[in-house]
């Protein structure tokens, strides 16, 4: 059951700055604009794994994980555009990894050096026993690209030792 | 010239190796900050770009040890870390430049061809 409580728990701010940081991924890289549909709150049985998975530790001012989650034939296609002609399950999960590290450190840009990232860690199949951190909410942001779903998932916790650092006028100006 | 290439990406190494692979540079890669530092002691490179976020050592501090071992060494950053700081902190600790990711190959060839000509 979602709460109150789990809403706030990742201020749409926040969320604004994923969404546009995965807008402005896609569309540097491949020149083609992904669509980013409203994202959810995960529930138990939504099903948001895909063939080829990453993620990302965070802490600092924010606790929790960066989740992303593609199907094979999207990265097929997408690692066409790093100039990949011959690719390989090791490539792909490659090309995962970077995607996630990518948008979660290109959101220091607003949410500050506070905003600590890991290396990715990367996972194949569509697991059933993937785990999610149980104190916080999953929020899901769906990508459409080329005709392919994928799902940038996260799963954040405001640490509450730690204050924000990002610039209220900068999310000002992203949100315009 | 020599090129060392570092990132724990492959993906990312390959398509760095792409850009300036047919410019006749003699080119090795890396995938964390330790390994670097192996290859930069055979290897000798004039010129490194280097990752922050890696296993093993950062890039970083990668910066501070290959230029206590050659202090002419040209580095440039190539990192999804988009906050001023960290493109601050590179330079201080005395990287040439600083490219931020994701990067299209023309403004990756910018910065590579700046690092030839300095």
């Amino acid at each position: 059951m979602v709460t109150t409580q789990d809403v706030q728990a990742l201020p749409e701010d926040d969320l604004r700055v994923f969404v546009k940081g995965t807008e402005y991924f896609f569309l540097q890289v491949t020149s083609t604009r992904a669509e980013v549909s409203t994202p959810f709150i995960k529930e138990a049985n939504d099903q948001v794994i895909d063939d080829f998975s990453a993620v990302i530790g965070i802490s600092g001012t924010q606790r929790g994980c960066v989740y992303y989650s593609a199907p094979r034939e999207m990265i097929r296609e997408l690692v066409t555009h790093y100039g990949e002609t011959e690719a390989s399950d090791d490539l792909y999960a490659d090309c995962v990894g970077e995607i996630a590290n990518t948008i979660s450190g290109n959101a220091r840009e607003y949410l500050g050096p506070g905003f600590m990232i890991s290396v990715p860690v990367v996972f194949r199949g569509r697991a059933d026993d993937v785990r999610f951190p149980h104190d916080a909410p999953a929020f899901v942001i769906p990508i459409l690209w080329n005709g392919h779903r994928s799902s940038l998932i996260l799963c954040l916790k405001r640490d509450e030792k730690e204050p924000p650092t990002f610039d209220p006028e900068m999310l000002k100006e992203i949100a315009s | 010239m020599r090129l060392l290439i570092v990132d724990d990406s492959n993906i990312i190494r390959r398509s760095i190796q792409r850009e300036i692979g047919d410019q006749n540079h003699e080119i090795r890669m890396a995938g964390d900050g330790v390994e670097a530092l192996k290859v930069f002691e055979d290897f000798k490179p004039d010129i490194v770009t280097m990752d922050i976020t890696m296993p093993n050592m950062d890039g970083l501090s990668c910066v501070e040890q290959i230029l206590k071992r050659n202090a002419a060494t040209r580095i440039l950053v190539i990192s999804a870390l988009a906050d001023k700081g960290t493109a601050v902190e590179a330079v201080k600790r005395g990287a040439t430049g600083f490219l931020l990711k994701p990067f299209t190959s023309e403004t990756l060839a910018t910065e590579i061809t700046e690092l030839f000509v300095d």
